[in-house]
């Protein structure tokens, strides 16, 4: 009660607070439609493709929309000895329906992934399907088995039993070189066949030195552009943008041109003697061209936030910390550096981020030895069409950087980001 | 034990930044140990650079810097050992107040007591005392400026520049601080460079005062004389308020000189005029001119009140006197029994003592 009795009214006796919330609400309206288009854009063009690929990443359901009566008589099936006659009588007729929208040479190929083998076993099958040889009166199982000795082998109907379950975690565990074997259980493929975690590493790697370079280079860049008097900045901050207003394929060509072994800077070696004529060193199609072109192309991404918050840090400062009794050195390391913290952080974020995606640039200077997971990604975007697999190793390449972001964040803040 | 008189010395320097323009032109200063002095003048003067120049951030293009009868334009600044006060305090916004004040200790390799010890003695002069461990962004305006001023002075500087230290604070702040920067030079005795445009700080806390202007210094005394008896028009126009005429002399004796004006004629202290027939602007301070004065005084005048401004402690009135519409009295409010209307006509008097003829501006 004394809440009610307390409770402010406006001079026409309505409520202070519903009186603000009905004027408030115009505005927040406004506000939430000035906001709708840029939110209706991010749904449409970020989250929804996201959530469209990561299905598309675990999707099984074709095969468990094919052998649907197989699957729910299996259910019961131990999976250790051959499965009863029931079990062979529904996949009987799960096929048959197959055979008739001529979709068995598809099944035949998705059983035939999960194991090497069942091509053969389905074509003959489907033989004998249709030309009626199957006698729906006597034991289907024995006439199964009599297609082919490995329907007699439980392996095979293992095989199809995994193939179950609606969502599979097959894709991920492929782009890590392994997969689930008979038992269930996580194994590597053979040693040989390792070909994803090396991408990975290497693509971990390469972004990591490329940051570490860009930081190497941009820092020295980003501290002359935040001291020099305005006219050479300006004419040094368009020096660092102007990779920006050039197409990334003419400046990576750029690169092939310098690098190259007949290129620029092999003649300038050979001129200068640094190297002799029949021994141009390899600069180019490896991890030396990968780096030199990426650290060239990411280095405004590190440049651009460092010199926004350098800006920002009071000369008066540096000059604080010499006239107390510091050198150089000590005012630099000790006032200076830590300041640019927020800049360093935005910017080597950036530039990992960048990285980690990156395509073009290793796909043509880097040869085999400098492609990256992006790379792969492409490849079976485009040639193998294995887009479940192209977007389990995309969501795989969003989580790490995901778990990058969290990482930054656990150990300087994301707030203390400064991107400008 | 007599005190160095020339602890710090300017030595004919010259300082330009373009080559085209001298920003300080031919200085000679000397600032004795233990003293408080003040370079004031308006912006463009020189007298940052100079201040520069001493803490080591720009090099004299000419001439030489001597502290301590040593000449320190080849040393670093971090080498001269001299204190710094800067205009927004340029505190470390990453370290704590403490850390602030450790710093100069910390890079001198104090052992930690004694860093401890020093910094806790800086403070309580500052009356701060139990902030150490504040960030300076959790500070007000004038807390940081004490801060820095306590970081200045902790490492025990020979001489301590302060660069327009009070320049971002409001008025009360300004003048409290003022006070407490003069109580604290006078108890620890050191030598303080003191960098102002506003000619109130200057007049309060220094020893002496060298007005600039133009490269130069116009002016170098203390605050009384400075006020009471400047040399040249640009001084006396700088320095408080200035009643002025120009003029021509028509006689000239040892410490008299009569001055004619458009309409009228005056008598005069000659400062800076030497013969007959030279121009010059006589300069009066607001308070020496008097309304109906009892003393006998040997210029007496009459004027029309154009403007009366209440001003709480004091009225000025504007008045037109001998053809200048910009004559300023000052009235203490203590003599109320005075008629100040527009347009009436009042006696005014000052002695010629007091009408300094100085050069023409």
């Amino acid at each position: 009660m004394s809440s009610e009795t307390k409770q402010i009214l406006t001079t026409d006796g309505i409520p202070l607070e519903i009186s603000l919330k009905k004027a408030e609400r115009k505005n927040k309206i406004k506000a939430f439609l000035l906001v709708a288009p840029l939110l209706l854009f991010l749904i449409i063009t970020y989250i929804f493709p996201i959530g469209e690929m990561f299905t598309r990443s675990i999707d099984d359901k074709m095969i468990t929309n094919m052998l649907p009566k197989t699957f729910k008589s299996m259910e019961t099936w131990d999976g250790k000895e051959l499965p009863s006659e029931e079990v062979f009588a529904s996949f009987l007729s799960d096929f048959k329906i197959l055979v008739e929208k001529k979709e068995h040479g598809k099944l035949a190929q998705r059983l035939n992934k999960e194991k090497n083998g069942f091509n053969t076993i389905t074509k003959k099958l489907f033989r004998q399907v249709k030309r009626n040889k199957i006698d729906e009166t006597q034991s289907i199982k024995e006439q199964i088995m009599k297609v082919h000795k490995r329907w007699r082998n439980v392996e095979y109907w293992q095989a199809i039993k995994r193939t179950a379950p609606p969502y599979t975690s097959a894709k991920y565990l492929k782009a890590m070189d392994m997969y689930l074997n008979e038992d269930n259980k996580i194994t590597q493929v053979s040693e040989d066949r390792r070909i994803h975690r090396i991408l990975w590493l290497r693509t971990v790697e390469v972004a990591f030195f490329v940051t570490v370079f860009c930081f190497l280079m941009g820092y020295p860049i980003a501290h002359l552009l935040a001291t020099l008097p305005m006219k050479y900045s300006n004419l040094l901050m368009i020096c660092v943008l102007l990779p920006f207003w050039t197409s990334l394929l003419v400046r990576t060509a750029s690169w092939m041109i310098l690098l190259q072994q007949q290129g620029v800077v092999n003649d300038f070696f050979v001129m200068i003697g640094l190297v002799a004529d029949d021994n141009r060193p390899e600069m180019m199609y490896n991890k030396v061209g990968t780096y030199v072109a990426m650290t060239q192309i990411l280095l405004p991404f590190m440049v651009l936030p460092l010199y926004s918050v350098m800006k920002t840090i009071s000369p008066s400062l540096m000059r604080a910390g010499k006239s107390l009794g510091g050198t150089p050195f000590v005012a630099f390391w000790k006032v200076y550096f830590p300041l640019t913290i927020p800049g360093i952080g935005a910017g080597c974020l950036l530039v990992f981020i960048l990285a980690i995606g990156y395509y073009i640039t290793p796909a043509l200077v880097g040869g085999a030895s400098g492609t990256l997971i992006s790379n792969q990604i492409a490849y079976h975007m485009k040639t193998t069409l294995d887009w479940s697999f192209a977007s389990a190793m995309g969501l795989m390449l969003l989580g790490g950087v995901l778990v990058i972001y969290w990482l930054y964040n656990k150990l300087v803040g994301v707030d203390n980001i400064k991107l400008g | 034990m007599s005190k160095n008189t020339e602890f710090v010395k300017f030595d004919k320097v010259d300082k330009s930044y373009d080559g085209k323009v001298l920003v300080v032109k031919d200085l000679n200063l000397n600032i004795s140990e233990g003293e408080f002095i003040t370079m004031l003048g308006p912006s463009g003067s020189g007298k940052t650079t100079c201040l520069m120049m001493l803490a080591g951030f720009e090099t004299p293009t000419n001439g030489e810097i001597y502290l301590d009868s040593n000449p320190i334009s080849n040393i670093p600044p971090h080498k001269r050992g001299i204190g710094m006060v800067f205009q927004n305090y340029a505190l470390f916004p990453h370290m704590t107040v403490y850390e602030n004040l450790a710093f100069p200790l910390r890079v001198r390799k104090v052992q930690k007591d004694e860093i401890d010890k020093k910094v806790d003695k800086a403070l309580s002069m500052v009356s701060l005392s139990g902030f150490e461990s504040r960030m300076p962004a959790q500070l007000s305006g004038g807390q940081q400026q004490r801060v820095a001023v306590a970081r200045a002075l902790v490492f025990d500087p020979a001489v301590v520049l302060m660069d327009e230290p009070l320049g971002a604070l409001d008025k009360n702040l300004r003048e409290s601080m003022q006070y407490e920067i003069k109580h604290i030079h006078e108890n620890i005795g050191v030598t303080v460079v003191y960098v102002t445009h506003d000619q109130g700080e200057a007049l309060t806390m220094s020893n002496r005062i060298a007005v600039f202007n133009d490269g130069k210094v116009q002016q170098l005394s203390s605050p009384d004389k400075l006020y009471e008896e400047p040399v040249n028009s640009f001084v006396a126009e700088f320095i408080g308020e200035n009643n002025t005429f120009g003029g021509e002399v028509t006689d000239i004796s040892k410490d008299i000189c009569k001055v004619k004006l458009q309409n009228g004629e005056i008598l005069a202290n000659p400062i800076s005029v030497k013969s007959k027939g030279d121009k010059t602007t006589v300069s009066i301070r607001p308070e020496r001119a008097l309304i109906n004065p009892k003393d006998k005084m040997d210029n007496n005048q009459t004027g029309k009140i154009e403007e009366v401004i209440y001003h709480g402690d004091h009225t000025r009135v504007r008045l037109d006197l001998l053809g200048n519409k910009e004559f300023i009295l000052k009235v203490p409010n203590s003599s109320n029994e005075l008629d100040l209307k527009l347009g009436n006509e009042i006696k005014v008097g000052w002695n010629s003592q007091d009408a300094r003829a100085l050069d023409p501006k």
